[in-house]
């Protein structure tokens, strides 16, 4: 496996559970050790270098807290440990807390924050050091999902502001999708493919890409989106003839099983207005037809995994 | 549970706690004061018993360290590493508690007494062990060892390295991640075990009576000088002596045992091990 993370770019290591996407993460920071192969940041090799010098800030899934300290001690810390003048610790914490915005909880106790301020505590924490990397182990796994949302958004401005090159893991597509500008999808220690998420949403090389990254359905033997199937009523028009089974309403986007001529079943995404259109309900005869947009893997795997031009910030190389 | 039972209870509880330890201690007290209290006074400022005192101490302020650097140093190794053996250790550090501590101070005389094991060569260069200080520090330290470990393993294992590796991280190396992370985290499970390890080397007898041979002025103990006064017609002196020894116990679990944390934290920590994504509203919103 060989993993290039470019300067400034957030990258999430995206896969299923117990894919080894932590454990990746883990190798970066220095928490665990390779069996073969090298970790590079900055064009330094570090794969000898003790965590506590890799200059890298590491954001646990429970944040893990000093629980003794104050949200202020704990965000100090890293500075205090490097020995720093005691103006500019207060000077660069209070800074740091504005920015994650929990300066009027500063002295309160871990155990006084709710998840999402520990979450902006832990930031804050791992930012002080003014690491070369970022990383997040499932930064939003363990909160509930009205405050992830507003995590979400909230670390992407964040990022635009600061910049620094970060790399989180989860195994949410949906939240990679939103937060990250390239996704590295990792299945069974395997790197299955790299490149920005609406890339390969179009063009995934892979079937397990493909369906990782959103809804598919079986169609003449390969895996499509179903908002890529056309569904209509003109006979004259290119199609294969089907009945429909059941139409589901998504809120704006529709459902639609249908049971091909041919004995097999598909489901199509239909958007509201157009369903609306073809009027649909439960017995109708169509005809469906995959859109000449669309692309196969096999497109995708001509164009390749493009990496942008922007200076090497991590490298990966690990044998298995 | 109905509430009829429950000042039978009640009464139960204390009822037991009086006729087992009030009472008795009660007229310990009563009985060192029974003949005034110059009397007791004069009882416990022999130089016998302020001998006995002052080795008392002595011991305390040499096993109870040793126990506590020991204690702390095993508990890390067994909650941090699982290595062939390591239940071993982990079996025989409850060894004390489970041997009488006379047979604790019989195995010590096997071992480093003039006929024992390292007799010879401990005679050789004029080291006393037995019937001397270092016997009796090695008896008291050897059955208070296991009350550190045993107070302060659990507490490791719960919190787990995360911190550790978080102080990591941010650029601490091993000491001082001890010192500024993991020891406040066991702080309180620490001061309780060290209390504990004081009050039993304090109370000590079975063990240090043994190795110790009891000489008044060289090698008593508080203890051993309470068991003399009872045997040798000193009421008063063994009482006085008791009284002594009880406050002592006492001033311990009071200076020790209380926690400092307590009364600064003033915030409940139940929702630590719960963390609710519930975010205060005025300040999350984007």
């Amino acid at each position: 496996m060989s993993l290039e993370v470019p300067e400034g770019s957030l990258t999430a290591l995206l896969g299923p559970s117990g894919g080894g996407k932590s454990t990746l993460l883990r190798i970066i920071a220095g928490l665990e050790v390779p069996d073969t192969g090298s970790v590079e940041i900055d064009g330094e090799d570090v794969t000898a270098v003790p965590v506590r010098d890799r200059g890298i800030g590491f954001c646990f899934q429970h944040y893990a807290p000093f629980r003794h300290l104050t949200v202020r001690r704990n965000v100090a810390f890293g500075l205090e440990v490097r020995r720093r003048p005691k103006a500019e610790v207060r000077a660069r914490v209070d800074e740091l807390l504005e920015l994650v915005r929990i300066d009027h909880l500063a002295d309160r106790y871990p155990s006084q924050l709710s998840g999402g301020q520990r979450q902006r505590m832990a930031l804050a924490r791992a930012l002080a050091i003014e690491p070369r990397v970022l990383l997040l182990d499932e930064p939003f796994g363990a909160l509930d999902a009205q405050v992830r949302q507003q995590l979400r958004a909230w670390l992407r401005e964040l990022h635009e502001r600061i910049s620094v090159t970060t790399v989180l893991v989860t195994h949410d597509q949906e939240e990679a999708m939103e937060v990250a500008d390239r996704l590295v999808i990792i299945n069974e220690g395997r790197l299955e493919q790299i490149g920005a998420p609406s890339a390969m949403y179009d063009r995934p090389v892979n079937e397990f890409v493909l369906k990782f990254l959103g809804p598919a359905t079986l169609w003449e033997g390969r895996w499509v989106r179903p908002h890529d199937l056309v569904v209509h009523r003109d006979p004259e028009l290119n199609g294969e003839r089907a009945t429909v089974e059941r139409v589901t309403h998504l809120g704006f986007e529709i459902r639609v099983d249908l049971h091909l001529a041919s004995g097999a079943l598909v489901w199509a995404q239909l958007s509201r207005g157009s369903a609306a259109e073809l009027e649909l309900g439960p017995g109708d005869e169509v005809w469906v037809a995959l859109a000449e947009s669309a692309e196969s893997p096999e497109s995708a795997k001509a164009a390749g995994s493009s990496v942008g031009n922007e200076p090497t910030a991590v490298r990966a190389a690990l044998g298995r | 549970m109905t509430s009829g039972w429950r000042w039978p209870i009640r009464v139960a509880a204390f009822g037991y706690l009086a006729l087992l330890v009030v009472i008795p201690v009660a007229s310990v007290f009563y009985r060192a004061f029974e003949h005034g209290f110059a009397a007791a006074w004069d009882a416990v400022t022999t130089p016998d018993a302020l001998h006995a005192l002052w080795l008392t101490m002595l011991v305390v302020l040499i096993a109870v360290p040793l126990d506590t650097v020991f204690g702390v140093g095993v508990a890390l190794i067994l909650a941090r590493h699982r290595f062939p053996g390591s239940w071993l250790l982990d079996a025989l550090v409850d060894i004390p508690l489970a041997i009488s501590p006379v047979v604790i101070g019989l195995s010590l005389i096997l071992v480093y007494g003039r006929s024992g094991w390292f007799g010879d060569w401990l005679a050789a260069h004029g080291i006393q062990v037995i019937f001397s200080l270092p016997g009796i520090v090695m008896a008291s330290a050897a059955v208070a060892l296991p009350y550190v470990v045993r107070e302060v393993l659990p507490v490791l294992q719960e919190i787990g390295t995360e911190q550790e590796q978080a102080a990591a991280t941010l650029g601490a190396g091993p000491l001082t991640t001890f010192r500024r992370i993991t020891l406040p985290s066991i702080r309180r499970s620490l001061s309780y075990g060290v209390t504990l390890t004081t009050a039993r080397v304090l109370g000590e007898f079975g063990a240090v009576v043994i190795v110790s041979g009891a000489i008044a002025g060289r090698t008593q103990t508080l203890t051993l000088f309470i068991q003399d006064g009872i045997e040798n017609l000193n009421p008063t002196g063994a009482y006085a002596g008791a009284v002594i020894l009880a406050m002592l116990a006492l001033l311990v679990l009071l200076v020790l045992g209380s926690d400092p944390e307590r009364r600064k934290r003033r915030w409940p920590s139940a929702s630590e091990t719960s963390p609710s994504g519930s975010e205060t509203p005025s300040r999350s919103t984007m």
